[in-house]
């Protein structure tokens, strides 16, 4: 007879009970947990929003555009450079941006060196140990120097763009005073966005895909409008698209960014919704000197490529705050003010999967979920004590035993069912009620072949064991496999698989082999009906 | 108390007279359902197909043919419609719109409000919009954990018990994975991740069984080293026999519950699993075993390992000699 020694009894009693006392909180609500004391266990199960209601949406980032960004910025800081060299300007023609890659023609063949010093001294080293460089130069032609960013420092470059981004987004949803968003970096482009019970997902997503990238640039008041007519633009300046159609010329150099922001309300004037801001100190004084430059001129307000509105600079603005107006709505000048606030996104991103489960249906499955849970359980609990009496009442409780601790398992790691976990927990159940089987079944066989109680129960749990332990090894293979290489509806069944198998296991052999050694020392029967 | 006996004791059912005859029609099923898939394919959902999904809750059962005209007059584009779980719900299916989710958005709109001008108490339940890319992915990555569980198991088997063993195992997957997505292609009933999951719980499902043959014929083969190799086979399914009902009637009773009263969303999936269950009791008993005399297992396949390498081809060579 196998030996249950009281240490043992206890350990398993133990697990029992710890088991069950991070399950209890799923019986109360969230207003009778907040009145316990610290320290004692009060998480609830996570739903998964197909569960509870909610929005999933994953957003992409195009690498081309953290490339097009990053060869942009580096054109700008390549021309500064040549220009205000350490060692003296760098005469050049013909800079240009091509392929991938910034180049130039450096007009003196003496100053080839110096250049390629220069643009040289720009790169810095990325990857792990630094062992590469960001920037790779080279010549071509004998005078044209190429600056091409290294496919380590692009890599590196979005990798800073991806956690950036997460960040803002978080600000962003934060802003909306939504509970509980979950905001995580998935692969190298992706960002995956969870927010539960939210009726509209409209006003989420539509902070969720804009850049904010704000430009103020000045209006080419020069430039030939029949030019502007046809898409084209002078040499330094660009068309831009109006937001309220037409489109506008503008300079192409940058007066001041969104970047030196620091706050940005929605607010009204003349009883008109607008939206103000104010720039940091930087930002302020350069504000302030393009003003005072350019006063009596118009400048365009530039939102993601758009220009929102195109005022005249009446007078300097000094105090380095000033007020968008345009043809704003309450709702739009709120969502402006947000977007600048929480700052630009350092790359586009793009909805390339949504799923939005209304608090209704979530709820509706819940419902339904539990009650056929709890039916399907009774139900099986009757056939289950009709054909093993009382080892069919262990074996019940060894199965209720184990839905308790697969929800306190799950509670206490903070793991979220989903509608596959629910699949996963019936799989596991059907486990277990199969291992009890097994036992049970393989009980009844010795007994039939005569031999006693004590030998047929002993025998009946060690030959079974060794097949619900194969049975279980394949379940937890085929979890593992699931857990690596499935998506995440897949991995949410595998979670709850591989928790469900272990106490599966401990429930319904360790459990009830507990309880019958218990009842064998109590009763020593000489019979046993089975 | 008399407890319940669904199998009686001792029952002496030669199931491998039948194997030809089981494993024809299985066959068959398994040919019938590849032509199936391939010529009807399964009712993607937006997940693997990729597209705009809404689930629409009316006040009474709705009229589909009508709908279908509103969605359509809304300017969104041919949509399939279909209810879902019970008359009231419909799900309105939609290919994605060029452009960005802007357009998406719009006409997510369009359709929600041409159909809120008719029925003003419509819910909106459900939205989903996945883009080709992601479905593609998930399409790969749901067929790729899928294999490689079906594989991952079978070399398990292979090493716990013998090669042959586990060629029987893969059979008995395939079959039953093979006979699921038939009935899904019959039925067209929606194929999403969900069904995935379902489909991996049936593997699991159908594997216990399978293994739970397999070792009482493992056992059997070490104790009986003298029976006749299909006398074996049939004494070790007819010892489990009684363990397979009890345990698929429970998982039948659970499961039925769950298709009945489970609701809209486990629907699918409870149905899904329900037949799995049952193909994978019908593989185990009649199909696992099968395939293993065909492979030539025989009491020299289990051999104990201290007996030394030549003991093996020792034992093999005393059992040809035998027949």
């Amino acid at each position: 007879m196998q030996d249950f020694p009281p240490w043992k009894i206890w350990a398993i009693v133990l697990t029992v009970l710890a088991g069950i006392l991070f399950a209890v909180p799923n019986f109360f609500s969230e207003q009778q947990l907040a009145a316990l004391p610290k320290g004692v266990p009060a998480q609830h199960l996570n739903l998964g929003l197909d569960l509870r209601g909610g929005s999933h949406i994953l957003l992409e980032a195009d690498p081309a555009d953290v490339r097009r960004g990053r060869l942009e910025t580096l054109e700008e800081i390549v021309r500064t450079e040549l220009r205000q060299s350490d060692s003296g300007p760098v005469p050049y023609l013909d800079l240009s941006v091509r392929d991938g890659a910034i180049s130039f023609t450096v007009r003196n063949g003496a100053d080839i060196d110096r250049a390629i010093e220069t643009m040289r001294g720009l790169s810095r080293p990325v990857g792990q140990l630094a062992a590469g460089r960001d920037l790779d130069v080279s010549l071509i032609d004998g005078n044209r120097v190429v600056v091409r960013p290294t496919p380590a420092g692009l890599s590196a470059e979005t990798d800073a763009a991806m956690t950036q981004a997460v960040e803002v987004i978080r600000r962003r949803i934060d802003e909306l005073g939504t509970r509980e968003p979950t905001i995580i970096r998935q692969g190298d482009t992706r960002i995956v966005v969870q927010v539960p019970g939210l009726q509209d997902p409209d006003a989420l997503k539509s902070l969720l895909g804009k850049t904010a990238k704000l430009e103020f640039k000045l209006v080419d008041t020069e430039a030939d409008p029949a030019l502007a007519a046809q898409g084209r633009a002078p040499p330094g300046s660009q068309v831009v698209p109006n937001a309220e159609g037409g489109t506008l010329i503008v300079k192409r150099r940058v007066m001041i960014s969104g970047d030196q922001l620091v706050d940005s309300q929605p607010s009204f004037q003349d009883g008109l919704p607008v939206v103000s801001f104010r720039f940091d100190s930087v930002g302020g004084k350069r504000f302030a000197k393009a003003t005072q430059e350019n006063t009596g001129k118009p400048f365009a307000i530039i939102l993601d490529g758009q220009v929102i509105s195109a005022p005249r600079i009446n007078e300097p603005i000094l105090g380095g705050s000033g007020i968008i107006s345009g043809s704003f709505t309450t709702e739009s000048a709120n969502e402006l003010a947000i977007l600048l606030r929480s700052g630009k996104l350092p790359v586009a991103l793009t909805v390339i999967e949504e799923r939005t489960v209304g608090p209704d249906l979530g709820a509706d499955s819940i419902r339904a979920g539990a009650i056929a849970s709890i039916l399907a359980t009774f139900l099986v609990a009757a056939f289950m004590i009709v054909t093993y009496g009382r080892f069919g009442v262990y074996s019940v409780i060894a199965l209720l035993l184990n839905a308790v601790l697969i929800i306190g398992i799950m509670s206490g790691l903070g793991a979220t069912l989903t509608l596959p976990g629910i699949a996963g927990f019936v799989l596991t159940i059907g486990a277990a009620v199969d291992a009890n089987v097994l036992i049970n079944e393989r009980i009844r066989e010795e007994l039939r072949k005569g031999r006693n109680v004590v030998s047929s129960i002993n025998t009946g749990y060690t030959e079974a064991s060794r097949t619900i332990f194969d049975a279980n090894v394949t379940n937890v293979i085929a979890a593992v496999i699931m857990f690596w290489f499935g998506s995440g509806p897949i991995k949410g069944f595998a979670v709850v698989l591989t928790i469900g198998i272990v106490t599966s296991v401990f429930t319904a052999v360790t459990v009830t082999r507990l309880m019958v050694n218990l009842w064998l020392r109590r009763e020593r029967p000489q019979v046993l009906v089975l | 108390m008399r407890l319940l006996k669904l199998v009686p004791d001792n029952t002496n059912f030669k199931f491998l007279k039948w194997r030809n005859l089981a494993i024809g029609i299985s066959i068959a099923l398994i040919l019938g359902s590849i032509a199936l898939v391939a010529m009807r394919g399964l009712n993607f959902g937006v997940d693997f197909a990729g597209g705009l999904m809404m689930e629409v809750r009316f006040e009474q059962a709705a009229d589909l043919d009508s709908l279908r005209r509103t969605v359509a007059a809304g300017g969104a584009g041919e949509g399939s419609l279909q209810t879902f779980g019970d008359p009231r719900t419909v799900a309105i299916r939609l290919p994605l719109p060029p452009g960005d989710d802007a357009a998406v958005q719009k006409v997510v709109k369009q359709v929600q409000a041409t159909i809120r001008a008719e029925n003003p108490k419509a819910e909106f339940r459900r939205v989903e919009t996945v883009s080709g890319k992601v479905s593609g992915e998930l399409i790969r990555d749901g067929a790729l954990a899928l294999l490689l569980a079906m594989m991952g198991i079978s070399i398990y088997i292979w090493f716990r018990f013998e090669w042959q063993f586990g060629v029987g195992a893969l059979f008995a997957l395939v079959h039953d994975v093979a006979l699921t997505l038939g009935f899904f292609a019959l039925t067209q009933l929606e194929f999403d991740l969900n069904i995935v999951a379902a489909l991996l719980t049936i593997i699991g499902y159908s594997l216990n069984d399978t293994i739970v043959v397999y070792d009482r014929i493992r056992e059997n083969l070490r104790k009986y080293r003298k029976m006749d190799i299909e006398t074996i086979l049939d004494l070790s399914i007819n010892e489990t026999l009684s363990r397979t009902i009890v345990t698929s009637v429970s998982m039948m009773i659970a499961l039925g519950t769950l298709v009945v009263l489970g609701g809209s969303v486990l629907f699918g999936f409870s149905v899904a699993m329900l037949l799995g269950i049952f193909i994978g009791t019908y593989s185990s008993i009649f199909i696992g075993a099968s395939i293993l005399l065909w492979m030539g297992v025989g009491p020299h396949s289990f051999v104990p390992a201290d007996a030394g390498p030549d003991a093996k081809l020792k034992a093999k060579a005393e059992a040809q000699g035998q027949v």
